[in-house]
C-alpha cells in the first residue's frame, strides 16, 4: 500500500496549470460596496435607467440581509467570514468597451485565452462552437456573431444585451432568479458587471454550440457575472461554460447567477466545466464559488438539462435547479463534483414539479479525495397539481483515501399522491483491490485511478457535448493526481 | 530455461507470517499445479508473485525470466509478461470490457516500445478470442466483471489471459464456480495456449481440472510450505486420501 500511496502523492505535487496572471492595465472601482459603487458600475456600462434602478433595489435588499447577518450558513462548508467591504466589485481591462472586431482585442488577453486553449480568432475556433469570453468583469469577445445572427440567434455580452435588446432583458431578467431569492443572488443583481446573453427565436435550432469562458485575472476582485438564456417556442440551444483563475493565496469570491427560460417545446442544455483555482494542497487560497443557477420550463413539453463537472474552487455552493411549470416538461441534472486536498463542495439540485406529467432525472456523482468534503444536497418537490409527476434520483459517492468525506441530504416533498419517485444511492471506495487488479493488467497507478473514476462518472460524461467530454475526462485525471493518502 | 524461480520465500500479511520458505522452479513450456488446504497460502503466493504491495516479503528471492521479480511493481511485472487470473476478479463499474482490455494491451505494448492498437485493429482479435472461449459478444460492452456470474467472471479472466498472451500465467482457482461445460471450454483455452515458451502455475482444489489440463508437476502447499511435490498422480492420491496423507509441517519440495 505504501508505495501505492507514494506514487499518488508524488502526482499530487502537480500544480494547477491555469494559474498564471496576465499583465494588462486594469481599470477598477474603489474597494468596497455602497450605492455610489453601483452607480459607478452602471455608468461605466452606459446602462439605461431601468437597469440602474433594478440594481439599486437589489443592493438595498442585499444590504438589509447583510445587516441582519442573513448570509446563508446552512451549507455544509466552512470558511472565515467574508468582508464584503474589502472586495473590489468592478475591474476591467483598460480598453475601449466597444470592439468593432475581434482584431481589436488586447494581444495580452488574446494570449491568455490561447494559453487556456481558447483561441478567440474565429478561423481557429473549434468547429461549431461560438465563444463569449469574460475577463474579470467584462466580456472581451464574442465569436461567430455573424453566423449566429443569420439564424436569428442573439448571443452577446450581457452589457450589450442591456443596450441593444432592453425589451428582452427587461422581460426576462430576474424572472427565474429574482434578486430577493438569496443573499448571493441579491449581491450579484446589485453589482454584476457582465456575462452572456442568449436568445433563440421561435422554432430555431441554434446552429452551433454556444460557450462562455470565464476568467478571473485581477487580484482581490470578485466576479459577479450573470447569464440569461431564453429559448422561445420550439427553439433549442446547447450552451457550455468554462472557468479558470490565477493562483493566489487569498480567497476570491465568485457569485454568479444563471437564468434559463424555456417556452413551449423549447430545449436548453447547459453544461459547465468548472475549474476555478481550488487553493493549494494545504487549503490556502482558491475561489469561493457561490452560484445560483435555475431554469424555468415555462412552456409545455419544454426541457432543461444541466450537466456540470465541478473540479475547481476552494468552496462550491451551487444547486442548478429546474422549475417544471409547463405540463409534460422535463428537468435533468447530471453532476460530477470532485473535491481534493482541502476543497469543499455543497452542490446538488432542486426539481420543482408544478405542471402535470412533469419528469425529472437527477444523477449525481461525488468524488472525494485528500481531505476533500463533498456534499450532495437535493430537493424534489411535487406540488399539488403535478398530476403524474415522476422523479428518478441516483446519487453515488466515491471515496479515495480515508481522510475525505461524502455526505448526502436528499429532501423529498410530495403533495400529489400520483407521483412516482425512485431513489438510489451508493457510497464506494476506490480500493486497493481495484487498483491492484488494474495494475496487474499493466496500467500505471494514476491510469488505474483515472480509469475507475472515469467509469464512475460515465453516466454524466455521456451527457456532455462530444468536444468537451474528452476535456472533462482529462481535467478529472489532472485534478485527481496525488489523491490517495 | 526457468521462467520462475522461487527461493526460500517468506511473506507476512498484516504481521502474520503466511509463507514460510517456499521453493519452486518452473520451466518454460511447463504446467505446475499447486494444491493445498484452505488458508495454506496459495493465493498469498499468487498475489505476491503478481507484486501485491501490501504483502511483505521478509526473506527470499524470486526470479522471473531471470529478472528480480520482487523489485518490480505490479504493472511492470504485468508488462514483463506475468498474468494472474484472480480467485476473486474485481468489478470496475462504467468501464467496458473491450476498453479495459485494449487499455491493458496498449499499456503492455507501450512498455515494450510498440505502437498502440486502435479499436479497429483490436476488436477483431478480441472477437476471435471470445469465440474460442465461447463468450457472447455482449460481454464486450458490459462493465468489467460487473454483475457477471461467478463462472462468467472466471471465463473473463481467461479471456484476458488469451488476449494478453503472457509468458507466465498464474491461475488462482479458475475452476471454482465453473460448470462442467465451462470447465472444458476454459481448459481448452488454456491448452490452446500451451507452448514451449510459456509456463502456467495452476492453483486448484480439484483433481478434476487436472484431467483436462495435465500438469508436469504437482506441489502441495500446507501451512506456508511446499510439503510434497510429484507428478500428476500426486493429485489423484490427494483426491483419495486428503492432505493428511502427505503429512503436514515437515517435508521438502
Ligand atoms: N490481511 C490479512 N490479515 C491476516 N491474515 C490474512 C490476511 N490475508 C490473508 N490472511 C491469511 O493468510 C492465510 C492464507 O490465505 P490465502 O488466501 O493465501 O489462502 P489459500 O491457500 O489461497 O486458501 P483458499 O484455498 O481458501 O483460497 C489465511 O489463513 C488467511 O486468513
Ligand atoms: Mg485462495
Amino acid at each position: 500500500m505504501s508505495s501505492n500511496t507514494d506514487t499518488i502523492r508524488e502526482l499530487a505535487q502537480q500544480e494547477y496549470k491555469w494559474g498564471f496572471v496576465t499583465n494588462i492595465e486594469q481599470e477598477s472601482a474603489p474597494r468596497g460596496l455602497n450605492e455610489d459603487i453601483i452607480r459607478f458600475i452602471s455608468a461605466k456600462k452606459d446602462e439605461p435607467e431601468f437597469m440602474l434602478e433594478w440594481r439599486l433595489r437589489a443592493y438595498r435588499h442585499w444590504a438589509s440581509l447583510e445587516k441582519a447577518q442573513a448570509e446563508p450558513k446552512w451549507a455544509n462548508v466552512h470558511y472565515d467570514p467574508i468582508d464584503y467591504q474589502d472586495i473590489i466589485y468592478y475591474s476591467a481591462p483598460k480598453q475601449k468597451p466597444n470592439l468593432k472586431s475581434l482584431d481589436e482585442i488586447d494581444p495580452e488577453i488574446r494570449r491568455t485565452y490561447e494559453k487556456l486553449g481558447i483561441p478567440l480568432a474565429e478561423q481557429k475556433m473549434l468547429a461549431g462552437v461560438a465563444v463569449d469570453a469574460v475577463f474579470d468583469s467584462v466580456s472581451v469577445a464574442t465569436t461567430f456573431k455573424a453566423k449566429l445572427a443569420e439564424a436569428g440567434v442573439i448571443f452577446c455580452s450581457f452589457s450589450e444585451a442591456v443596450r441593444e435588446h432592453p425589451e428582452l432583458v427587461k422581460k426576462y431578467l430576474g424572472s427565474v432568479v429574482p434578486y430577493t431569492d438569496n443573499f448571493f443572488a441579491a449581491l450579484n443583481a446589485a453589482v454584476f458587471s457582465d456575462g452572456s446573453f442568449c436568445y433563440v427565436p421561435k422554432s430555431v435550432k441554434c446552429p452551433m454550440e454556444l460557450s462562455t469562458y470565464f476568467r478571473i485575472n485581477a487580484a482581490e476582485t470578485g466576479q459577479f457575472e450573470r447569464t440569461l438564456i431564453v429559448a422561445d417556442e420550439g427553439a433549442s440551444v446547447s450552451y457550455l461554460e468554462g472557468c479558470t483563475a490565477p493562483i493566489r493565496d487569498t480567497n476570491q469570491l465568485h457569485a454568479a447567477v444563471v437564468e434559463l427560460v424555456a417556452l413551449d417545446n423549447a430545449q436548453i442544455k447547459y453544461s459547465t466545466v468548472q475549474n476555478w483555482y481550488p487553493g493549494d494542497k494545504n487549503g490556502k487560497g482558491g475561489i469561493y464559488n457561490f452560484v445560483t443557477k435555475r431554469g424555468k420550463c415555462a412552456g409545455r413539453n419544454s426541457k432543461i438539462s444541466w450537466t456540470q463537472v465541478e473540479t475547481g474552487s476552494a468552496i462550491t455552493w451551487k444547486y442548478p435547479s429546474c422549475i417544471l411549470q409547463g405540463d409534460n416538461s422535463v428537468g435533468e441534472f447530471y453532476s460530477v463534483a470532485l473535491t481534493n486536498n482541502f476543497q469543499q463542495a455543497d452542490t446538488g439540485t432542486k426539481m420543482i414539479h408544478i405542471g402535470k406529467n412533469t419528469r425529472s432525472t437527477i444523477v449525481s456523482k461525488g468524488i472525494s479525495a485528500g481531505h476533500g468534503q463533498n456534499t450532495y444536497r437535493g430537493m424534489v418537490r411535487i406540488l399539488k397539481n403535478a398530476e403524474g409527476a415522476r422523479n428518478y434520483t441516483q446519487c453515488d459517492s466515491l471515496l479515495i483515501g480515508d481522510k475525505c468525506g461524502a455526505h448526502t441530504f436528499p429532501y423529498i416533498e410530495v403533495k400529489n399522491s400520483t407521483a412516482r419517485m425512485e431513489h438510489e444511492a451508493s457510497t464506494s471506495k476506490i480500493g486497493e483491490d481495484q487498483l491492484f487488479y488494474i495494475r496487474q493488467r499493466g496500467l500505471k497507478t494514476e491510469d488505474a485511478v483515472s480509469m475507475v473514476v472515469n467509469g464512475f462518472c460515465k453516466r454524466v460524461f455521456r451527457e456532455l457535448p462530444m468536444e468537451f467530454a474528452v476535456e472533462a475526462q482529462k481535467l478529472l485525471s489532472v485534478s485527481l493526481e496525488g489523491s490517495v493518502g | 530455461m526457468s521462467v520462475l524461480e522461487i527461493k526460500n520465500l517468506h511473506v507476512r500479511v498484516d504481521g502474520n507470517e503466511i509463507l514460510k520458505g517456499v521453493n519452486l522452479r518452473l520451466d518454460a513450456g511447463q504446467v505446475h499445479s499447486i494444491m493445498g488446504p484452505n488458508g495454506s497460502g496459495k493465493s498469498t503466493l499468487a498475489q505476491v508473485l503478481a507484486r501485491r504491495e501490501s504483502y511483505d516479503v521478509t526473506q527470499g528471492e524470486v526470479l522471473f525470466d531471470g529478472k528480480d521479480l520482487l523489485a518490480m511493481k505490479p504493472e511492470d511485472a504485468a508488462c514483463e509478461g506475468l498474468f494472474l487470473a484472480f480467485q476473486y476478479p474485481v468489478e470496475i463499474p462504467g468501464v467496458s470490457n473491450a476498453y479495459f482490455l485494449r487499455s491493458a494491451v496498449n499499456a503492455v505494448r507501450k512498455y515494450r516500445g510498440q505502437d498502440e492498437m486502435d479499436a479497429m485493429d483490436f476488436l477483431p482479435k478480441l472477437r476471435e478470442k471470445m469465440k474460442l472461449l465461447e463468450m457472447d459478444e455482449k460481454f464486450l460492452n458490459r462493465s468489467v466483471n460487473e454483475a457477471f456470474s461467478g463462472g462468467e467472471k472466471k471465463r473473463n479472466e481467461i479471456l484476458q489471459m488469451a488476449v494478453l498472451e503472457p509468458k507466465l500465467a498464474i491461475l488462482d482457482e479458475t475452476d471454482s464456480g465453473l460448470d462442467i461445460d465451462a470447465l472444458k471450454v476454459v481448459a481448452n483455452g488454456v491448452n490452446a495456449m500451451r507452448s514451449p515458451d510459456r509456463a502456467f502455475l495452476v492453483v486448484t482444489h480439484y483433481q478434476r481440472l487436472l484431467n483436462y489440463i495435465v500438469p508436469d508437476r504437482v506441489h502441495v502447499l500446507v501451512n506456508g510450505r511446499i510439503v510434497r511435490s510429484g507428478g500428476p498422480e500426486l493429485a489423484l492420491q490427494l483426491e483419495e486420501s486428503g492432505y493428511a496423507s502427505v503429512g503436514s509441517a515437515a517435508g521438502a519440495a
